[in-house]
């Protein structure tokens, strides 16, 4: 069988970084290839010359055997190749059908005037292919990010592509939605697509992908059947080292002080009457379906977002925390799931992003910003927190999901911030920053931080635990100890609704969770 | 927990209901008929054919610009050189048919052709050098203001010598047709320029990347899409229109003033957001755009018959443009 595509030797340098060195990789149709690497192995490069966003410096891609260049993604397209990105290119304002279309719209017979009526039933049709129950009239940006995501793949589907990249096509989805996107997989799988699959999640590639190719630091790792392979193997491929799973020891907490407790929580109709406490040196994890609440919880506690009841109290205080501000000034922290949007200001550097919520002790006179002493906070963190960086003036943008993670726990611990909510600490971020991130909870709890970790990957919330507490719409459906726990015991409290016969809708979706 | 089923359902019953800012839409032109309503009861002339007629001349010249505002605000842009683009058209103009004695027509289409050039050039300094609208159209503003002045000799050029000039906005071509409707000439150009832009954004592809590129550039652009291109013809577009609203303004006041034209395009932008254009682009209509030039038109009218200061109506027009944008606002968060 030719392969759908071929690439050797590829080297490709940025200014400053190599970042592809002599790559490899080899598409056949059918497959789902996973392309495998820590954040900086170079994936995404690699995926993002064949779709012709960057170009090769050197090296040879081949498309069913033939020798291509690939100079925009206009000639990739052309060539069947689409990929499908981290973050959707999706433009909001339009319909669904104008999207998957822009730029091929159907005219008239003018040549002048669109043809609406076209441009909808084409995308029609290809919903039908993928057995997607949505109307191409309906506006990108309200839908879910998961269905979002099936339209951005609706749209590979118009060009007949015979390679489609997908980059973490999974981050935001939810199990249902998961379980979804594979039936589509499978289905393009069987019509003879090639699908190149990057995630870092590691029982997603076990499900779903036939071959597994591994890069480090810009090179050609290895390639093998996913089914054969052990995920130690992959990882210890990934890492250039073996990681040892270990599980976190439970301290005694039972001496420890009570920091924060809440009391009947309420927001309609996102927070339905939520009640626990916290200790000092714990962490607690909140695990729970996407769109179980955990968020707004920890949204509401901070302040984030208003509250219709409940109580909170910190340190045995009962305090009312109208905003942010007040969260803060009562040594609470929290840390975004969505980093970019709202834990970073991406454009500036790293010394900046670390003093900016506690800025107003660098300043002199009132006015004048002590720039040695931000600098040298900045550097005892990157130190501190193992920041991988060139300098604190590094804009962060430039760093890897990892190290703007530990950025932002930097900006709250130069807060002296006691009371940290995690959200999604780990999300998009590779497998060796993960252990570090993990290494740095444990420290902080050690050191007596209390810390709420919310977090839809079970495994992460059965290792790291010292207590589980389990969301579902809204509800806190259960308290699990960390010993003894399976990930079966946290879904069925995750999944255990109040009333099934009141919200029906909800059983089409939430039907096929495992 | 909101499942995506109704989600979804609620996103459709939405879109359905009240899609494109329709919302705003209403609610201009529901505050268009309030402040007419407030002003007749306030003066027995305000509805006075000829007063709604004068109402409809104002609005011309700066509904026709607002037009051209229009599609660069979609795109995400800002276009700050329509007032001085529109006058350096005028000149041209005068050049055309004063200095140079060259036919009507000719002058016409010099007219619309420097506007549409000086536009592409406006398109390919923001598309091809990435100096962001802002700075290019202001820089724009005051080259054109200053090569007006320059051309012209710092004087007005009048056209005594084209007598059918003033046709162009004075004469009335409905008025000879139906003489109690004696709608100028100008006001009738305002409504073509404002339903064929009206066809061309919602029908034409021209018009979905209008759209497209202040939705999600880089979207489009991963598309496939020639970005640069489409943005450089929408500013052509645009200042094609800028010529047209120079040849009204020229028109009525039979000459081509060059010390004219700044502080129009502020109005215009005015008119643009009080219609519901998002000024961050990717929403917008030109029916909402033409709303947001009456309620000006109007504003300014009512407030003179009712022999308010003229400084005062100033301190009005800002402050609707505010509660415009906040109502907006508002209705967002409610979506939320």
């Amino acid at each position: 069988m030719t392969p759908l595509v071929t690439i050797r030797n590829l080297d490709k340098a940025f200014p400053g970084v190599q970042a592809l060195k002599q790559a490899r990789f080899e598409l056949l149709p059918g497959e789902v290839h996973a392309l495998m690497g820590e954040n900086g192995a170079g994936k995404s490069t690699l995926m993002k010359i064949l779709a012709g966003i960057y170009q090769k410096d050197a090296g040879e891609i081949r498309i069913e055997g033939a020798s291509v260049d690939i100079p925009s993604p206009r000639a990739a397209q052309d060539l069947g190749i689409s990929i499908i990105h981290q973050e959707l290119n999706l433009m909001n304002d339009l319909t669904a059908a104008q999207n998957i279309f822009i730029g091929r719209e159907p005219k008239r017979a003018l040549g002048i005037f669109l043809d609406e009526d076209a441009l909808n039933r084409n995308a029609a049709a290809i919903f039908e292919r993928m057995h997607l129950r949505l109307d191409p009239r309906v506006e990108v940006g309200k839908l879910t990010v998961a269905k979002q995501q099936m339209i951005e793949i609706a749209k590979a589907l118009s060009f007949r592509s015979k390679v489609l990249i997908m980059d973490e096509p999974t981050a935001a989805l939810n199990n249902a939605e998961i379980a979804e996107l594979f039936r589509i997989i499978r289905q393009l799988k069987a019509e003879g697509v090639g699908i190149v699959y990057i995630s870092h999640k590691m029982d997603e590639l076990k499900e779903i992908s036939d071959r597994v190719t591994v890069m480090r630091d810009g090179e050609y790792i290895g390639t093998m059947p996913t089914a054969s392979t052990s995920v130690d193997t992959i990882i210890s491929m990934m890492v250039g080292r073996s990681l040892t799973e270990t599980k976190t020891e439970v301290p005694d907490l039972l001496k420890h002080d009570v920091v924060l407790e809440v009391r009947n929580l309420r927001r309609d109709p996102a927070i339905r009457d939520v009640s626990f406490s916290l200790r000092k040196g714990e962490i607690l994890g909140f695990a729970g379906l996407m769109g179980a609440g955990r968020t707004e919880v920890a949204r509401a506690i901070f302040g984030a977002d208003p509250l219709d009841g409940g109580e909170i109290i910190v340190r045995g205080r009962p305090v009312k925390i109208h905003s942010p501000r007040d969260a803060v000034r009562l040594g609470i922290g929290y840390l975004s799931e969505d980093r970019k949007r709202f834990g970073l200001a991406t454009g500036m550097d790293v010394a900046t992003n670390i003093v900016m919520p506690c800025l107003n002790r660098f300043v002199s006179l009132r006015a004048f910003l002590k720039m040695r002493e931000i600098k040298e906070t900045a550097r005892s963190y990157i130190k501190q927190l193992r920041i991988k960086t060139p300098s604190e003036t590094q804009e962060t943008r430039l760093l890897s999901g990892g190290n703007q993670q530990k950025i932002v726990i930097a900006k709250w611990l130069a807060r002296d911030c006691e009371i940290l909510f995690f959200d999604e600490p780990t999300r998009g971020i590779d497998v060796g920053a993960k252990n570090e991130i993990y290494k740095l909870l444990n420290t902080l709890a050690a050191q007596g931080r209390a810390i709420v970790m919310i977090s839809s990957e079970l495994p992460e919330i059965l290792r790291m635990s010292h207590r589980i507490a389990v969301m579902c719409e809204g509800r806190l459906t259960g308290e699990l100890p960390a010993e003894g726990t399976t990930q079966e015991d946290i879904m069925r409290l995750a999944t255990q609704r109040r009333s099934v016969t009141a919200v029906t809708a909800n059983t089409a979706t939430e039907g096929t969770m495992t | 927990m909101t499942t995506i089923a109704e989600q979804e359902t609620r996103a459709v019953i939405k879109s359905a209901v009240l899609s494109q800012g329709a919302w705003q839409k209403i609610l201009a032109f529901a505050s268009l008929i309030a402040l007419m309503a407030v002003f007749s009861i306030a003066s027995e002339n305000f509805l006075q054919r000829d007063n709604l007629i004068g109402i409809l001349q104002a609005t011309a010249v700066n509904g026709v610009l607002a037009v051209a505002a229009t599609f660069v605000i979609i795109t995400g842009g800002i276009d700050l050189s329509v007032g001085t683009l529109m006058t350096f058209c005028a000149v041209i103009a005068g050049v055309f048919l004063t200095y140079w004695g060259l036919p009507m027509p000719v002058g016409i289409l010099a007219a619309i052709a420097a506007g549409a050039l000086c536009g592409s050039i406006s398109g390919a300094i923001i598309a091809k050098m990435k100096v962001p609208p802002f700075i290019a159209t202001l820089g724009m503003m005051m080259l054109l203001k200053g090569l007006a002045l320059v051309i012209s000799g710092t004087r007005p050029i009048y056209f005594n010598d084209t007598p059918n000039f003033p046709m162009i906005s004075q004469e009335s071509l409905i008025g000879t047709i139906l003489p109690f409707l004696p709608i100028p000439n100008g006001v009738l150009i305002l409504f073509v320029v404002a339903i064929v832009s009206s066809i061309v954004l919602t029908r034409t592809a021209l018009g979905r990347y209008t759209f497209a590129l202040g939705s999600n550039e880089e979207a489009v652009r991963l598309s496939g899409v020639n970005t640069d291109f489409w943005k450089i013809i929408v500013y052509t577009v645009s200042g094609a229109i800028c010529g047209i609203a120079g040849l009204i303004i020229a028109s009525r006041l039979n000459s081509a003033q060059p010390a004219l034209g700044q502080g129009y395009e502020l109005d215009a932008i005015a008119a643009v957001v009080i219609g519901g254009t998002s000024l961050s682009g990717g929403r917008g209509t030109i029916l909402g755009t033409i709303i947001g030039a009456l309620i000006i038109s109007v504003l300014t009218n009512g407030l003179r018959i009712l022999s308010v200061a003229q400084e005062w109506q100033t301190v009005v027009t800002g402050i609707i443009i505010i509660l415009a944008v906040y109502a907006d606002i508002l209705r967002r968060k409610g979506q939320g």
